[in-house]
């Protein structure tokens, strides 16, 4: 409960642009990547639900965006990504995974089209420097330029139901693309006459949108969607928030569903590598798939109110009481939208049919839970 | 509520008010605060045998799990059962509707003072 104290060894904390609104506003902060970060205002459980019937203001500032721009920048994130991104439009966002050549995920990302020759790829802050890595050693022999802009990226995200209508609202904000933005979409806008990228994307499950702009404009940004968003329920909302968010919407973290020694396919992220694209990296691996028996990812509920926790068992209920563990909790928490007990976990696949009954040690006691499809909370679509 | 200076204290964020030969007991602000919203809270039942500096429960938030330690040898003569069906009462009223345990006592170790525990956590 005391702060940890620094170690020579360790990198200097780093701290967003809106380091001195999240201090003045009371935050209480965490390490997240070496980055100090916001972790709740006030109440996370107020955070979390504002956003689930309003709005919530998070800065996301310590996400890593990579530009690539030139001739071939379809063509190598084509070989460098999973997807096909060759095949978005203009304007189109998609989700896309970075993989190793043993098929494993160095980062899940999203790309931004920004023209027929101009990419935006966001990284998470903890995956920024492989993800350098990866990119500048598949570029090779691709004409293109490639550009780590993250120092020089703030990134605000407005999530919840009301987004649209505060964007809408907020002073100094011009965006002429809003009102018929898509989901997972992307228009140029303006802030005070600065280029802002205003994204149709989020990480909670909710509608809403992501501002990417320069460092020196995130504050007054912040401030000006702060005062339109208030009186329509927005709150600055933290990471603790954000995770439960993504949990109830199912959303994979990496580190914990995502890692280096996990293909997509038992992640349930089957799907977003495009097989038919004749090479990228990993494809092979993919192609072999995992060894047999190779653990997958599931949505494990409960009821009563204890959290199953990351890096608890999971046991069948039929082992008897010697019997091994099948699976481990990646992710879980009391959610607080549906009240009870949720987590993804990876486990045996004799145990990820929907409705299997298994058990969660939870601190030397054995309680009952659960398989069943994600996400757990879907939005209602308007 | 009791005012803080009138409470004794443990390093384990934990506040005992004594009166008589029942110890109540509770989390402090600063503990509360640290956990963020307390959704859960296992606590022992009335005749309940603890030793003080043992675990008798725990406390767990949207984010963590904490320990409830007995601060002083004894017997659990009631738990606050309004904060098992309502958590969110140690966050909004740590000191007060917030409180924990009540435990009868025959010996009282030697707590910290408010000013102590004011230092300890640096305020």
């Amino acid at each position: 409960m005391t702060d940890a104290p620094t170690s020579p060894a360790a990198p200097p904390s780093r701290f967003s642009p809106l380091d001195a609104v999240h201090r003045a506003a009371g935050a209480t902060f965490t390490d997240f990547a070496g980055w100090q970060m916001p972790v709740r205002y006030s109440s996370d459980l107020a955070e979390h639900h504002a956003v689930r019937s309003a709005a919530g203001l998070f800065d996301l500032s310590h996400m890593a965006e990579f530009r690539v721009s030139g001739p071939e920048a379809a063509a190598f994130l084509d070989h460098a990504l999973a997807g096909l991104l060759s095949a978005t439009t203009i304007g189109q966002a998609k989700y896309s995974l970075l993989l190793a050549e043993q098929g494993g995920v160095i980062d899940d990302v999203v790309v931004y089209r920004l023209g027929d020759e101009e990419f935006l790829v966001v990284a998470n802050a903890s995956n920024r420097e492989p993800v350098a890595a990866a990119l500048e050693e598949r570029r090779a022999g691709f004409d293109l330029v490639l550009t780590d802009e993250s120092d020089e990226t703030a990134l605000v995200a407005v999530q919840g139901p009301a987004s649209r209508e505060i964007l809408q609202r907020t002073e100094g904000f011009e965006a002429p693309g809003l009102d018929e933005l898509r989901y997972y979409r992307s228009t140029p806008a303006r802030f005070g006459g600065v280029p802002v990228l205003l994204a149709r994307t989020g990480y909670t499950g909710e509608d809403g949108y992501e501002l990417y702009l320069a460092p020196e404009h995130a504050e007054a940004l912040w401030r000006a969607i702060e005062t339109a968003g208030q009186p329509l329920g927005l709150v600055p909302a933290g990471l603790a928030s954000r995770d439960t968010l993504r949990l109830e919407a199912g959303m994979p973290l990496y580190g914990h569903e995502l890692s280096f020694e996990t293909l997509p396919v038992q992640a349930g992220l089957g799907r977003v590598p495009a097989l038919a694209k004749e090479s990228f990296v990993g494809r092979d691996a993919l192609v072999a798939g995992p060894p047999e028996g190779a653990p997958v990812l599931v949505g494990l509920v409960a009821e009563g109110r204890r959290a199953a926790r990351a890096g608890y068992e999971v046991f069948p209920i039929d082992g008897g009481a010697d019997a091994p563990p099948a699976g481990l909790v990646t992710s879980g928490a009391l959610s607080p939208t549906l009240g009870h007990p949720i987590a993804l976990a990876y486990v045996d696949p004799r145990l990820a049919a929907e409705g299997t009954e298994v058990t969660v040690d939870i601190r030397g006691t054995r309680l009952a839970f659960r398989t069943t499809t994600l996400p757990f909370y879907r939005r209602k679509k308007d | 509520m009791p005012e803080n200076t009138e409470l004794r204290y443990t390093a384990e964020h934990e506040w005992v008010l004594v009166e008589g030969s029942v110890a109540t007991i509770g989390i402090t602000a600063y503990a509360a605060a640290q956990l963020g919203d307390i959704v859960y809270l296992d606590l022992p039942d009335a005749g309940t045998e603890v030793a003080g500096g043992s675990i008798v429960g725990e406390i767990e938030s949207t984010k963590s799990v904490g320990e409830l330690f007995a601060p002083v040898d004894g017997t659990v003569v009631e738990k606050n059962e309004a904060v098992e069906s309502s958590p969110e009462l140690v966050n909004s009223d740590p000191l007060g509707e917030g409180w924990l345990l009540k435990v009868e006592f025959t010996e009282l170790p030697e707590l910290l003072s408010f000013d102590e525990y004011t230092a300890l956590i640096g305020g």
